[in-house]
This record gives structure tokens, C-alpha cells and sequence, in this order.
């Protein structure tokens, strides 16, 4: 199953060096696209808020909404948005932005991954990604 | 933090008796070297880890609570955990037995049938293997043991994600200074600097491992690992340090996966952190375990004077 065919090749690109590192911000627009097909598989549609002034920390607080397990993603989310403030408040095209750039892909992908993993896995429920009470209605 | 830690009860759990044996044993030989004392629970039980959770959570519940009991009745406030996934069951029942009385009736109830008492939240405190040796030594100490033997390592601290979740049930974490923080995590990263070791900043600390995902879905393990040993090398480290055992496994399980499949070789070396703590501390790279990981560092380790 191809997770996030136009996010995960896009990032690897830029991280092997054959595509330009995409912008901070449009790391983030992919980041908060990962989410968002999270919720849409759930049948939610975003519902518009912030936290914190960004729009990935809501979308965060949204999905773990009755799916708890869904905040092993919370702190890379919020890497994600920590990153996106260094390199925007830093000097631009230094080596240490570039290097935050790097390091701001790596977590969006790793929550690309997550979030792939837990959706084609989500019929299996919800200890830290993957089962659920097998007592549970439907879970077995 | 309950009283005195210079002498716990431990629960290794099932990992450290199989994959995990090199964690087992560094762990009991940093205690010995540290003059920390541990005296292993009698006649422990599995946590109900993943597998039990998943047919009944309430039945998981109780195979932790009767730990507790186990540590109790043997005089002990405190027991140590050192595997991620036991010290989150053994909290979690602490907090369910408190907030739910539906979990203590059940627990009630099969303990009685298994004729012993049943565990009274409050009665025995969980601590891991960070705790037990950031409070029940500290840095200062470890920091004259140590002798700086870990300078010029550059490591990057990876704790999980069962360490610090869900934050309800570790009440004594994000308590301001000296306290853990469920959000970024620092024990290891202080014990280990205490050593000498130069830690990273890394963002994937607490990140998931792809853990539950290793048998459903091996590709997706081995892409989360890759992910993450690819992340730390790019912070500049040499070492990733763990401490927990399925986190660890994985992560050198699918090192070598992400090779021989994806084609992509990685060279960061994984430790777990009683590991590097014990040859910071003049023991051998035998003594704590290091033949028994899956990978082989000791080339490294010899270049870096450890071991």
C-alpha cells in the first residue's frame, strides 16, 4: 500500500538530494494533510480551530478525540511546529536552517509513517497502533 | 518518588528473561556497581503486556496488580521496572484500581479465586529504571563514578512511546524542576550526560517505533526504524541509547531489515543506556550484556576506549 504517495516521495527527494527542500511551511501544509486524512478516515472533517496559533496542534487535539493512542503522534507534531518556528525566526539559508529543514522533513515523514501505519491497520484498534479489546463490538 | 531506593523490588517482566537479557543483566550490574540493591519479585507474573489487554484489559489489570501485591507482601513501597511496557501496565493498574471501580471489583474477584489479597491502590509505588538510578544515585555521584568515560560519545536518547503516555497515569511526571517531563523527556539524557556522553537533540525521542505494527506489518516497522536511525545519524549520533526492550529490539531487528529489503545501510549503533551507564562505570563489555545484542559494536566500542 503506498502511504501518502505525493508527501513520502516528495520528502525523500529533497532528503536524498534530488528535489529542492520544500519550504518550512509547506512541511508543515503536509504535515497538517497527514492529519487531516487521518480524520477524513474517520469520517470527520477538520473543524477549523487552532492551539497555540497552529492550525497541526488542533488537528492533533481532533484526532485523538476517542482514539487516545493517537497521541503517540502528539510530540512529533508538536517537533514539527518547533522546527517550522526555528528555521522561520532563524537566518534564512544558513547551515543551521538547513539543517532544522532536514530535521523538520525526518518528522514529518515519521508522522506520515505513523499515521499510514495506524490507518491501514485501523481495523486491528488501538493498543499503542494496533489491537483492541477483542470483546470489543466488531473488533474481532 | 517514594523513600528510599537503595534497595527496590524488581520486575524485570518476560522481555528481559528473552530479546531483552543484555538489559536484565546491565541493569542488575549497574545496580551492584552503583551499591543500588535490587531483589527480584517472587513468583512474578507477565503485566498482561499487549497480548491479554487485548482479550480482556480488566484481566490485564489484575496480572499487574498482583505484582504489586507480590512486592507488598515481600515489605517492599517501590518496585522497578525497567521495560517500558511493564512500568506502563503496572501504572496503569495503579490508576485504574484507583478510578475505577469496576477494574478493582474484578480484581477482587480474581484474586480471591486465586487466593491471595487483593492490590490496594497506594500500597506500592512503580518506578523505572531512570528514576531508580536519577534519584536513587544522582548526577553528582555518577558524575565522580564515571569519570567522564563516555566523553566524545554523541548519543541520541530514544525513550518510546510508553514512557510518558498517556500522562494521566504518571502522576508524579511534569511536576516542575527534578521532575520527568511526559513531553520531553530527559532522564536518560541527564544520567548519561552525567557520564561524560555528549547527547543530541533529537526529535524522535519518544516517536513511535512501529512496535505493534512488527508482525502485521513489517514494511511499515522497518520504515519508522529507518526513519528514526536515519534522523539521529543526521543529528550527529553515534549511539542510539534505549530503555525499553521492544523499542530496542526493533530497532537493531530492523537496522538489519531496512538492508537487506530497502537497501538502506545504517551505522548508528544501539545500546541500551545500562549499557553505556555500566562501561562508563569501568565494567566490561561482557558484564553487561553487549555479546547478547544483535548487532556487534565492539569494534566501536574499542575505538571509543569502552568495554
Amino acid at each position: 500500500m503506498d502511504l501518502f504517495p505525493e508527501i513520502l516521495p516528495a520528502i525523500d527527494a529533497a532528503l536524498d538530494g534530488e528535489a529542492p527542500m520544500p519550504a518550512a511551511d509547506t512541511l508543515l501544509a503536509m504535515a497538517e494533510e497527514v492529519v487531516v486524512a487521518w480524520l477524513a478516515a474517520r469520517g470527520e472533517a477538520p473543524d477549523g480551530e487552532t492551539v497555540e496559533g497552529f492550525r497541526l496542534l488542533a488537528l492533533h487535539r481532533q484526532g485523538c478525540r476517542g482514539t487516545p493512542s493517537f497521541n503517540a503522534c502528539r510530540e512529533t507534531c508538536r517537533e514539527i511546529v518547533f522546527r517550522r518556528n526555528v528555521v522561520v525566526l532563524g537566518e534564512a539559508g544558513s547551515a543551521a536552517a538547513a539543517r532544522e529543514m532536514r530535521l523538520m522533513a525526518m518528522t514529518v515523514r515519521h508522522l506520515a509513517l505513523f499515521v499510514g501505519g495506524k490507518l491501514a491497520e485501523a481495523g486491528l484498534g488501538d493498543f499503542c497502533c494496533s489491537s483492541r479489546p477483542l470483546r470489543e463490538a466488531g473488533a474481532a | 518518588m517514594a523513600g528510599d531506593l537503595k534497595k527496590v523490588a524488581y520486575y524485570p517482566g518476560c522481555a528481559l528473561e528473552g530479546t531483552g537479557h543484555s538489559y536484565n543483566r546491565s541493569t542488575k550490574e549497574v545496580g551492584k556497581a552503583l551499591g543500588l540493591d535490587l531483589v527480584e519479585l517472587k513468583n512474578w507474573n507477565c503485566c498482561g503486556a499487549m497480548e491479554v489487554k487485548n482479550v480482556d484489559p480488566q484481566v490485564q489489570t489484575y496480572l499487574s496488580a498482583r505484582n504489586l501485591t507480590i512486592a507488598q507482601d515481600m515489605g517492599f513501597d517501590t518496585v522497578m521496572a525497567p521495560c517500558n511496557g511493564c512500568y506502563h501496565n503496572l501504572k496503569k493498574a495503579e490508576y485504574d484500581l484507583t478510578h475505577n471501580p469496576q477494574a478493582a471489583q474484578v480484581t477482587e474477584r480474581i484474586s480471591k479465586k486465586a487466593g491471595h489479597k487483593a492490590y490496594e491502590p497506594g500500597g506500592v509505588e512503580t518506578i523505572h529504571a531512570l528514576d531508580w538510578i536519577k534519584h536513587g544515585v544522582g548526577e553528582e555521584e555518577l558524575k565522580q563514578r564515571a569519570k567522564g568515560k563516555l566523553a566524545g560519545l554523541k548519543v541520541a536518547n530514544y525513550y518510546g512511546c510508553m514512557y510518558t503516555r498517556p500522562r494521566h497515569i504518571f502522576p508524579e511526571k511534569d511536576q516542575g524542576p527534578g521532575s520527568e517531563s511526559t513531553s520531553k523527556p530527559h532522564f536518560m539524557d541527564d544520567i548519561l550526560a552525567a557520564a561524560g556522553a555528549e547527547n543530541v537533540e533529537f526529535p524522535l525521542k519518544t516517536a513511535c517505533c512501529g512496535g505493534a505494527h512488527s508482525l502485521s506489518d513489517s514494511d511499515i516497522s522497518t520504515k519508522l526504524v529507518l526513519n528514526i536511525l536515519t534522523t539521529a545519524e543526521a543529528c550527529g549520533a553515534e549511539v542510539i541509547a534505549t530503555e525499553c526492550p521492544t523499542c530496542h529490539s526493533g530497532l537493531e531487528m530492523h537496522q538489519v531489515r531496512a538492508e537487506k529489503v530497502l537497501g538502506r545501510k545504517t551505522s548508528v549503533k544501539i545500546l541500551y543506556f545500562t549499557q553505556l551507564l555500566g562501561m562508563a562505570l569501568g565494567l566490561s563489555a561482557k558484564k553487561v550484556g553487549v555479546q547478547e545484542n544483535l548487532s556487534d559494536p565492539s569494534e566501536f566500542l574499542r575505538l571509543k576506549g569502552l568495554g
